[in-house]
């Protein structure tokens, strides 16, 4: 797979000394043949910042999706009698207001909004690579969808995002129940407002890319559009198309948390950061310690998404990569 | 150049179009009832002549069709009376307002001034940071001065306005007791003593907004430099004997600002709607306020014509960037 995906790039460029290497010649070269991957781990290696972003990002995912195993109290529990404690053994993080453990609310929460989040970039990259792959490979289809991506482009999209909310609450909680209707929708109106810079990306690339001999060789002997696409396009576009995802999911989590912070996200009793945070602001004054938790969880998480796609953007790049 | 901005500008009329429709057919989808807050004693049939003199009777193009009237000839109309003291819309019917019951751009007008105060500050300030901090750490690259201001910038860009205002709530207004937590609007600043407090309550605020918008700047002021500084006529400015200073800030400075200027350009549009948050965590009543508030109200008109006012900023923002990139770099040609 990674050798095929190498091959295919390199054809045009390749020069004629190497071109029809015998297999004796190979193994008598000093460096064994280095598939792409290995040189762009490499070069992400070299990145600190990218490292310990993505081993920190790990680190949460696993605390949130693993961590209610081994913190096994429920999050939704009320013990009115535990109310307000602060940090000890029994509540690493305290209780709420009606006795809840902050821990698992903490921990049940972030399975939300980090679900939220990378559903809805993989919708958004689904969404974004698709219309940029044929805005910039068929050229009947370049202006309509262009002028589409624009138009997405020049809504005001938080207050679009807060009148979803409102509109199309109701009918999808009477369809699929409260939690899972409120998470689709937020999972389609975050997905749907946030395809557009990965479309633009996409698209330039992919007319780069049409242009390009292999793609020429590609199509002289017979590939059809949609193999041409999925074996020779797609592959190519995969750098630009993974550091928008890291972005996306970024920016995911801060909307989600944000419609959640002005009261129009997740129910009350369902808990994700966002939630968690807008109902500690009541209690300010007594207990500032409620709003840092889930505040530090949604910039760590942030920031380490943001760092990891740094890191990927540089080792993604041929041209700082091996200097 | 010319031919450029008048195409645009002709572009630019059915794309707004289209959006007010967006916007109009998204609203029209509302499962709200404006009446749901009349007491449940009225009878039916007066809260249907209550939807009627709404306007809520008619059929749908219609209603979409006066609503472009209201908002294209009678609103304008308005705007020259108030200035001119003309009296060309007496009696015309203005997009009204189902909250209050009075034209929605009379309110508009008066929460304006709040949210430009703040944000505008906050932009301004943001921009006399941001672009010191750039050019600095373009110049010392991977210096320790250029590697603070990436940390700083990330955490600007990571750390969402909802937590850091109210992180700067507990720490400035709980714990210290140096400002006010809430922005009061009626303050009139009057005298020295009321100017402090002016600024006391606003230097929370904009301190959390310039951050976001410095984050943004400052990366894109350190890339815009670091392309131009190895570019060849730099080292021919060297060469010739030019001081460092000349060189760095009058040759690269004026080319990295180029595209810097767009993006400033770019960002003016959030200036009026994209505080929507930063103005919930304080208590700002400004337009982003009005524009919640709205929409927890079900206020149709009013979400309809902020959303489309917010619509119309982006558009014309966006072609004065572009107008902007072509007329400071004479590289780009449109035409």
């Amino acid at each position: 797979m990674t050798d095929k995906e190498r091959f295919v790039p390199d054809e045009g460029m390749a020069p004629a000394s190497t071109a029809v290497p015998a297999a004796g010649q190979m193994e008598e070269l000093h460096q064994p043949p280095r598939s792409q991957w290995l040189d762009v781990w490499d070069q992400f290696k070299s990145h600190r910042g990218a490292l310990m972003g993505g081993a920190l990002f790990l680190l949460i995912i696993l605390a949130v999706y693993a961590g209610p195993l081994v913190w096994d109290l429920e999050a939704t529990k009320i013990d009115i009698r535990a109310r307000n404690q602060g940090p000890s053994w029994a509540h690493p993080f305290g209780t709420d207001q009606l006795g809840r453990d902050m821990l698992a609310r903490m921990m049940a929460g972030g399975a939300t909004s980090v679900s939220v989040g990378l559903t809805a970039m993989l919708l958004a990259l689904f969404l974004g690579s698709f219309i940029g792959v044929m805005a910039g490979f068929f050229k009947k289809l370049d202006g309509p969808l262009m002028r589409l991506t624009d138009l997405f482009l020049a809504l005001p999209l938080l207050p679009l995002l807060l009148v979803m909310m409102l509109l199309f609450r109701e009918p999808l909680n009477a369809a699929f129940g409260p939690e899972q209707g409120i998470f689709i929708l937020i999972v389609i109106s975050i997905g749907v407002t946030s395809w557009m810079p990965t479309a633009r990306i996409v698209r330039g690339d992919v007319l780069a890319l049409k242009e390009r001999e292999f793609v020429m060789a590609a199509r002289s002997i017979g590939t059809t559009n949609q193999k041409l696409i999925t074996r020779h396009i797609l592959p190519n576009v995969l750098s630009p198309i993974m550091v928008s995802a890291t972005l996306g999911i970024a920016t995911a989590i801060i909307t989600e948390s944000s419609l959640s912070f002005l009261g129009l996200g997740f129910p009350p009793d369902f808990p994700t950061w966002g939630r968690l945070l807008f109902d500690a602001t009541d209690y300010l004054q007594q207990y500032p310690e409620r709003v840092f938790w889930p505040g530090m969880a949604i910039s760590l998480t942030v920031l380490s998404v943001n760092y990891l796609g740094d890191g990927l953007r540089d080792a993604l790049d041929p041209r700082i990569r091996g200097r | 150049m010319l031919t450029f901005t008048i195409r645009r500008l002709i572009l630019a009329v059915p794309t707004l179009l289209f959006i007010s429709l967006v916007i109009f057919l998204l609203l029209e989808l509302a499962p709200g009832d404006p009446m749901a807050q009349v007491p449940l004693t009225v009878p039916a049939e007066v809260k249907e002549k209550m939807r009627l003199a709404l306007g809520l009777g008619e059929p749908m193009h219609i209603r979409f069709w006066k609503w472009l009237v209201q908002f294209f000839w009678i609103e304008p109309q308005v705007l020259i009376d108030n200035i001119f003291g003309t009296s060309l819309a007496e009696g015309q019917l203005r997009v009204i307002s189902w909250q209050t019951r009075s034209p929605v751009m009379d309110i508009v007008v008066q929460r304006i001034p709040q949210t430009l105060w703040v944000v505008g500050t906050a932009y301004v300030v943001a921009i006399l940071i941001a672009l010191p901090i750039g050019i600095y750490s373009a110049y010392r690259q991977y210096s320790w001065f250029d590697q603070m201001g990436t940390f700083v910038s990330m955490v600007g860009f990571s750390v969402p306005p909802f937590f850091s205002g109210v992180l700067v709530i507990v720490i400035f207004s709980v714990q210290l007791g140096w400002f006010p937590s809430i922005y009061d609007t009626t303050h009139v600043v009057d005298s020295w003593d009321a100017f402090v407090y002016q600024l006391k309550q606003m230097i929370m605020p904009v301190m959390v907004l310039a951050l976001q918008i410095t984050a943004q700047l400052s990366r894109f002021m350190r890339a815009s430099m670091l392309d131009n500084l190895n570019q060849d006529y730099v080292r021919t400015a060297r060469a010739k004997g030019l001081s460092e200073y000349v060189v760095v800030m009058v040759h690269v400075l004026r080319n990295s600002m180029i595209p810097v200027v767009t993006v400033i350009a770019l960002g003016i549009p959030s200036i009026f709607g994209g505080a929507i948050i930063t103005e919930q965590v304080f208590k700002v009543n400004g337009i982003g306020q009005l524009l919640i508030g709205a929409i927890q109200a079900n206020d149709l008109p009013m979400v309809q014509t902020l959303t489309f006012i917010f619509a119309v900023l982006i558009v014309l923002f966006n072609l004065i960037a572009d107008v902007l990139y072509g007329i400071l770099d004479p590289r780009i040609r449109y035409d």
